[in-house]
């Protein structure tokens, strides 16, 4: 273990590299989860689109999403897509994550959907709207409300995932702090560091996704 | 007969799997008559108002509408519910739109009428059922007497031939009850041609035309309000009037 002055001085010393990883994973998270969004939506409409190859086709994206680790979905989409296409390696990373995420998206957004009360779809039909124009425009912009808490974990959640990327070289915390660490032949000094660093980040979203939380509880109505 | 028949089911059957729930309904109504469906819990009420304007599918029989037979298979239903309106036990208020909002919502998206016209017309709506100065407000801030008002203004607004309602008032507190019957009233006396599944015997009795009475998914005997209520004929509806007034 690292001393407390030998820690300080360290954390003090490598914070200009890892502002600039913090920055990175960031950019990296916010974009697989905006992506994650988009997938996350068209899975969950195909998933209640009553049509049985569609729900079966999203089934099985959740099905593999979540029977596989992360990391060999990031290796196989990585090596995949620089296979196929020349791709820059953040965007390779964003969309391995990006459809990671997605997977546990369209779940939350099924959640919600579903848990719009049936009364909703009625009175919709029941005025002459289509199945369709009901779900855009009185089911999902409810399912949306809903599922901006979980949206808000699942941001923490792939944060933290996001690490992975670490391993096709994307230079974001985790990678940072092994570098660092083993460069300096001081591995556990980088890694208590970058912990410190995801906690905080962690720390500053939780905080943000519960006062928006509370703030949906007051304007809830 | 008031005047043209504007809804008529023939042999109108449903089921769900093994549940027998209507069995060969014939029923119709003409044009500005109130038929009050009475009967009790599960006696298949609100499924024969679903299948009315095609929330549920029938099995088998025919849907007539202004004497049309109307079918999945040759009509839009989406058009047919235009003409038949429904007003829900729970409200059923869109609860992320403006009271204003809820009205003018089918309007403009299915008839296409600009947010103007459809404005103009939500809040001459609004005014009818007293509630123009609510315009602006959110659903969860209303009464739930209130909230029933909205959701007749918001059928209303589609201009129906027919309106359907479900135990308008069973899910309001009893001092609500008496606004929400005094708006139907209104609508009945206007002309509106309505078919009402309810418990308030006292509103069937003085605004229905006609009075049918529901058990186990028939139609078990229809009649003129005074006659229904002071010389049932058959012995179940004898029963269910005994049981109803008791309580
Ligand atoms: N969607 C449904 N699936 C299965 N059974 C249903 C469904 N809707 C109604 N039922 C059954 O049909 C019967 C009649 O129901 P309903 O029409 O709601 O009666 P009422 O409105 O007179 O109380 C009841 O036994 C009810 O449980
Ligand atoms: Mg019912």
């Amino acid at each position: 273990m690292p001393s407390f002055s030998h820690f300080f001085h360290t954390l003090n010393s490598s914070k200009g590299l890892f502002i600039d990883a913090m920055f990175l994973t960031l950019k990296l998270t916010l974009v697989s989860i905006l992506i994650g969004i988009i997938f996350g939506l068209f899975f969950a409409l195909l998933k209640i689109s009553r049509v049985k190859i569609l729900e079966y086709v999203s089934n099985a994206y959740v099905f593999l999403v979540r029977g596989t680790p992360l990391i060999v979905q990031i290796f196989i989409l990585y090596f995949g897509f620089s296979g196929l296409f020349l791709i820059p390696d953040f965007w390779a990373a964003a969309l391995a994550l990006a459809f990671h995420n997605g997977a546990y998206i369209a779940e939350i957004f099924r959640g919600t959907i579903q848990s719009v009360d049936k009364g909703q779809m009625e009175a919709g039909r029941s005025l002459g709207m289509t199945r369709g124009v009901t779900i855009r425009r009185i089911i999902l912009p409810q399912a949306f409300r809903r599922a901006l808490p979980p949206l808000g974990n699942q941001f923490i959640i792939g944060l933290k995932d996001s690490s992975l990327a670490a391993f096709i070289s994307m230079n974001e915390l985790f990678n940072v702090s092994t570098t660092l660490g083993s460069n300096n032949f001081d591995e556990m000094t980088y890694l208590l560091i970058v912990a410190i660093y995801y906690l905080v980040l962690v720390a500053l979203l939780t905080m943000a996704v519960s006062m928006f939380e509370k703030k949906l509880a007051v304007s809830d109505r | 007969m008031n005047g043209r028949e504007m809804i008529r089911t023939e042999n109108l059957n449903k089921s769900f799997g093994k549940l027998h729930v209507l069995k060969d309904i014939d029923m119709s109504v003409y044009e500005s008559e109130v038929v009050c469906l009475v009967g009790a819990s599960g006696s298949g009420k609100s499924t024969l108002l679903r299948c009315l304007n095609f929330l549920e599918k029938k099995d088998n029989g025919g849907i007539f509408i202004r004497g049309e037979k109307v079918s999945p298979d040759t009509h839009n239903l989406n058009h047919v519910r235009q003409t038949v309106g429904m007003v829900f036990q729970h409200f059923n208020l869109f609860p992320h739109k403006t009271v204003l909002e809820n009205i003018i919502e089918a309007p403009t998206v299915v008839k296409k009428f600009s947010k103007t016209q459809a404005t103009e017309e939500a809040l001459e709506l609004l005014q009818k059922v007293g509630l123009e100065d609510k315009a602006d407000v959110y659903p969860s801030k209303l009464s739930g007497g209130q909230k029933q008002r909205v959701a007749i203004a918001r059928s209303l607004a589609m201009k129906p031939d027919i309106l359907l309602f479900d135990e308008p008032t069973s899910a309001l507190d009893p001092e609500l009850v008496g606004e929400v019957l005094a708006t139907m009233k209104e609508l009945a006396d206007e002309g509106m041609t309505m078919v009402v599944v309810t418990h308030e015997m006292g509103f069937a009795r003085e605004v229905a035309d006609w009075i049918v009475y529901m058990d186990d998914g028939k139609i078990v005997e229809k009649d003129r309000p005074s006659e229904f209520f002071d010389h049932p004929k058959e012995e179940r509806t004898i029963e269910f009037l005994k049981a109803t007034m008791l309580k």
